[in-house]
């Protein structure tokens, strides 16, 4: 995570005149030069992307999805002590459809593998997981028949070591995910699904391959059954 | 906890009631443990329960391999008027590990009896549900067998990372590990 | 309870009519019964429960709880490890009250080697489980009441639980899963400013409690959510198994703390709320007093702390001081097969019961003469308990369920192992 410092330009009578600037421009006594010198002070001028990154990164809605002991300490950063929402993450939704990020707190067994994966799948892009702690992570603790690292069947972007982590642990994995996020929302996806170099299918050649090859929950044009 | 003569004059009024259900008693840092044949659970609880001991606290498996009868199950018995504890155990072998189940007539055995079906493969007839409660419905083999491998994945070190042998999954649903395994 | 000044309106809130919700619907023969499928993700329930839910209207007439969600093998993996070594992993079960597992499977070891736990290590142990045990009820709270639909609970329940887990750390260097509680003692004794930190919490927890009461006492929505829904008599409960707050709640006053007491809480004067009705309501407030009479247990622990070794002196058992090893050769020597080997664990098979937040915790150990348990085991009280769903809910709406699931208060780590 970097800190970009930005240096202080002006002097000490300079709060004082952008006072009064202020205080003019609410009052519509700024004029000419004033005014332009004003805006241009005030206006950082950015590509769309990078805009559009700044809101992504800022607004993503974790999934509520405690497993185990992890949950616990995740509920901890919600709290008051280490506010995840003056981030702007404190919207949790219930529904995957809704949430762009699914936080792994806690063991997965291999009873529970399946529905984590179709969570995942469930969620819309871009969408991020972080393994929280050692067991979804790794195997953790506990090395045996019963459990799967996350690693295995689904995608993660962060994984978070501790068990659990601390709060403040968290918390750093989520801004690390977080200036990747500024960075490049996608996050690489198409390395990440093996999808280099694939083309758009066309309509009518894709609807075949679409109804054939597709998860069950992707939307085929023109299907409007059981929406 | 009845105390070693009490414990053995339980044992000999059990003896009197049900005559073949008795094994053995033994009597480990101050709580009694009655080792009954399997088949007679049932009339044993119940003389318990005219006893005092109104309460089943736990029923769990044990594996004693290599040791035989192999598999066992144990009964934790509670009196609250008298504050006894007293541990009822009996053993199954492998190959024909069924025990009658205390269910009907002690319904908090329900998930406990699946429980230990699950982990051991103790078949408890007369219970009303009997099927996998812990691993998945299709899951082969009995986890907490003592012969059952323990499983888990190969520790992933940063030296074998380096090398190309990690346990994620490549494009072609394989796994991406090198063929050596170190 | 505190008692502002109560408005007329607010002052005839306990006599608010609910017989209207208690009649049951009369059962039409045709009508549809739908089964939908709760879980096991679901912002309702508490960790990964399933449940098979059979609703005729909003009426639930069946409940079928699937669980194994999170089963980890913990009972297995710990037949792998040296007894030391397993503690860490044993107290992962119920990641709530995580001192109570540490406790049932220390107080079993303890049974099997016979060895005596000093009496300054008894009320460490005392004081550190009943701040988990107000822990625990906190995050029962906060998270009941966030299914209810009271979210500002939440926030002053964990503010409270952050102070707790400050403590745990001052003690042990952990927030969660601490593993202070060793075979023979705990692992260190308290350091310089505990005490005081300590006392400063107790003060400040009982007006703590009062502020939830506050919140949710006299409030018409969770009183007509909570009273009177889902009673369940005590007989049925005693046939299931079920042992804990809501046993209590029915009526049944028995604590293992005062029945069969363990690591000296006899020296402790205390009072064990018990419940009239066992509803719901009932359930809640045994567990709000539950957590004063905890806290007046700490005090009674902090002020009556006697001085003396903090672990066995066993040094078969414990491991010696470091500045032993310096100068004796017999300690080196313990040192040495304690941290390699493990201690050596006579034969045998041991049941140790302990009344934790939801209930019994009884460890079940088996020993044969090596260093590794042969069989771990935990009569989990979630485990049991869960059992008593369905006669709680049944012919009860849809949103009752979720009331009573979050008054029963499973854990689902301790459920599933």
């Amino acid at each position: 995570m970097e800190i970009i410092k930005r240096e202080k330009t002006g002097k000490e009578g300079d709060f004082r005149i952008r006072q009064l600037q202020a205080r003019d421009m609410l009052r519509g006594d700024l004029e000419g030069d004033d005014l332009e010198q004003y805006v241009r002070d005030r206006v950082i001028t950015t590509t769309l992307d990078r805009a559009a990154n700044w809101a992504r990164g800022n607004s993503l809605f974790p999934a509520t999805f405690g497993l185990a002991c992890c949950a616990i300490e995740m509920m901890s950063v919600v709290g008051a002590r280490l506010d995840i929402a003056r981030f702007g993450f404190e919207a949790f939704r219930a529904s995957p459809r809704q949430a762009d990020l699914l936080i792994l707190s806690g063991r997965i067994s291999i009873k529970m593998a399946p529905i984590v994966r179709r969570i995942y799948d469930q969620m819309l892009d871009p969408k991020y997981a972080i393994a929280m702690g050692a067991c979804s992570s790794s195997m953790g603790v506990f090395n045996n028949y019963a459990i799967v690292p996350a690693d295995k069947f689904m995608p993660v972007d962060v994984h978070v070591p501790g068990c659990p982590p601390r709060p403040e642990a968290l918390m750093y994995g989520i801004l690390k995910l977080r200036s990747m996020v500024h960075a490049d929302p996608s996050l690489g996806w198409r390395e990440r699904y093996d999808a280099e170099r694939t083309v758009e299918v066309l309509p009518a050649e894709g609807e075949e391959l679409l109804r054939r090859e597709t998860a069950v929950n992707a939307l085929i044009p023109e299907d409007t059954a059981g929406a | 906890m009845p105390d070693a003569p009490g414990l053995e004059l339980l044992a000999q009024d059990l003896r009197d009631v049900h005559a073949d259900a008795v094994v053995g008693t033994e009597f480990f840092r101050g709580k009694g443990a009655i080792q009954i044949a399997p088949a007679a659970i049932d009339e044993v609880l119940a003389f318990l329960r005219g006893r005092g001991f109104a309460h089943l606290m736990s029923v769990h498996g044990v594996d004693y391999y290599p040791e035989e009868p192999r598999l066992g199950v144990q009964y934790e018995m509670l009196d609250r008027e008298a504050l006894d504890r007293l541990t009822v155990k009996l053993r199954v072998p492998l190959d024909a590990p069924s025990v009658p189940s205390v269910t009907p007539k002690w319904p908090t055995a329900n998930h406990q009896e699946r429980e230990v079906y699950d982990m051991f493969g103790v078949v408890f007839d007369g219970h009303p549900d009997l099927r996998r409660i812990l691993m998945p419905e299709d899951y082969e083999g009995h986890p907490q067998r003592r012969d059952f491998p323990i499983g888990g994945e190969p520790v992933l070190f940063t030296v074998a990372e380096a090398a190309g042998k990690d346990y994620t999954m490549g494009a072609d649903n394989k796994p991406k590990r090198a063929e050596t395994e170190s | 309870m505190s008692t502002t000044d109560v408005t007329p309106y607010r002052s005839g809130e306990e006599r608010i009519d609910v017989t209207q919700r208690v009649q049951t619907l009369p059962a039409p023969p045709d009508q549809e019964l739908l089964t939908l499928n709760m879980g096991p993700h679901h912002p309702a329930t508490h960790g990964v429960l399933r449940l098979l839910v059979t609703l005729e209207a909003e009426v639930v007439r069946d409940l079928k709880p699937l669980i194994g969600y999170v089963h980890t093998g913990i009972e297995k993996t710990a037949e792998d490890k040296s007894y030391w070594k397993a503690i860490p992993v044993v107290e992962r079960m119920d990641y709530l009250a995580y001192y109570f597992n540490a406790m049932a499977f220390c107080g079993a070891t303890e049974t099997l080697l016979d060895v005596e736990v000093p009496r300054r290590a008894q009320y460490l142990r005392v004081i550190h489980m009943e701040l988990n045990r107000i822990m625990s009820h906190l995050v029962w709270l906060g998270t009941s009441m966030l299914d209810l639909g009271a979210v500002t609970v939440w926030w002053y329940c964990f503010r409270e639980r952050e102070t707790i887990l400050d403590l745990f750390e001052q003690s042990s260097g952990q927030r969660m899963h601490t593993r202070y509680f060793q075979v023979g003692g705990v692992m260190e004794d308290i350091p310089a400013g505990f005490e005081g930190n300590l006392r400063k919490f107790l003060k400040k927890m009982p007006d703590a409690i009062d502020q939830y009461l506050d919140l949710l006492n006299r409030n018409e929505i969770a009183l007509r959510r909570l009273r009177d829904t889902c009673p369940l008599d005590e007989q049925t409960l005693l046939d299931l198994g079920v042992t804990g707050p809501l046993l209590r709640a029915s009526g049944n006053p028995w604590d293992l703390r005062k029945a069969m007491p363990y690591s000296s809480y006899e020296d402790f004067e205390f009072k064990i709320p018990v419940g009239t009705r066992g509803d719901n309501y009932d359930r809640f407030a045994v567990r709000m007093q539950e957590m004063k009479e905890s806290v007046k247990i700490i005090e009674q622990a902090i002020d009556g702390l006697p001085e003396g070794p903090f672990i066995t002196e066993d040094r078969k058992v414990a491991l010696p001081p470091r500045h032993e090893l310096a100068t004796s050769m017999e300690a080196l020597l313990h040192h040495f097969k304690l941290v390699t080997e493990g201690f050596r664990v006579p034969p045998g098979e041991v049941y140790y019961p302990i009344e934790g937040p939801r209930g019994e915790y009884g460890m079940f150990i088996r020993s044969d003469g090596s260093s590794k348990p042969a069989r771990v085991h935990m009569r989990d009280p979630s485990f049991v308990n869960l059992q008593a769903t369905e006669p709680m809910v049944r012919d009860a709406y849809i949103a009752d369920l979720i009331t009573t699931l979050a008054m029963m208060d499973p854990v689902l780590g301790g459920v599933d192992r």
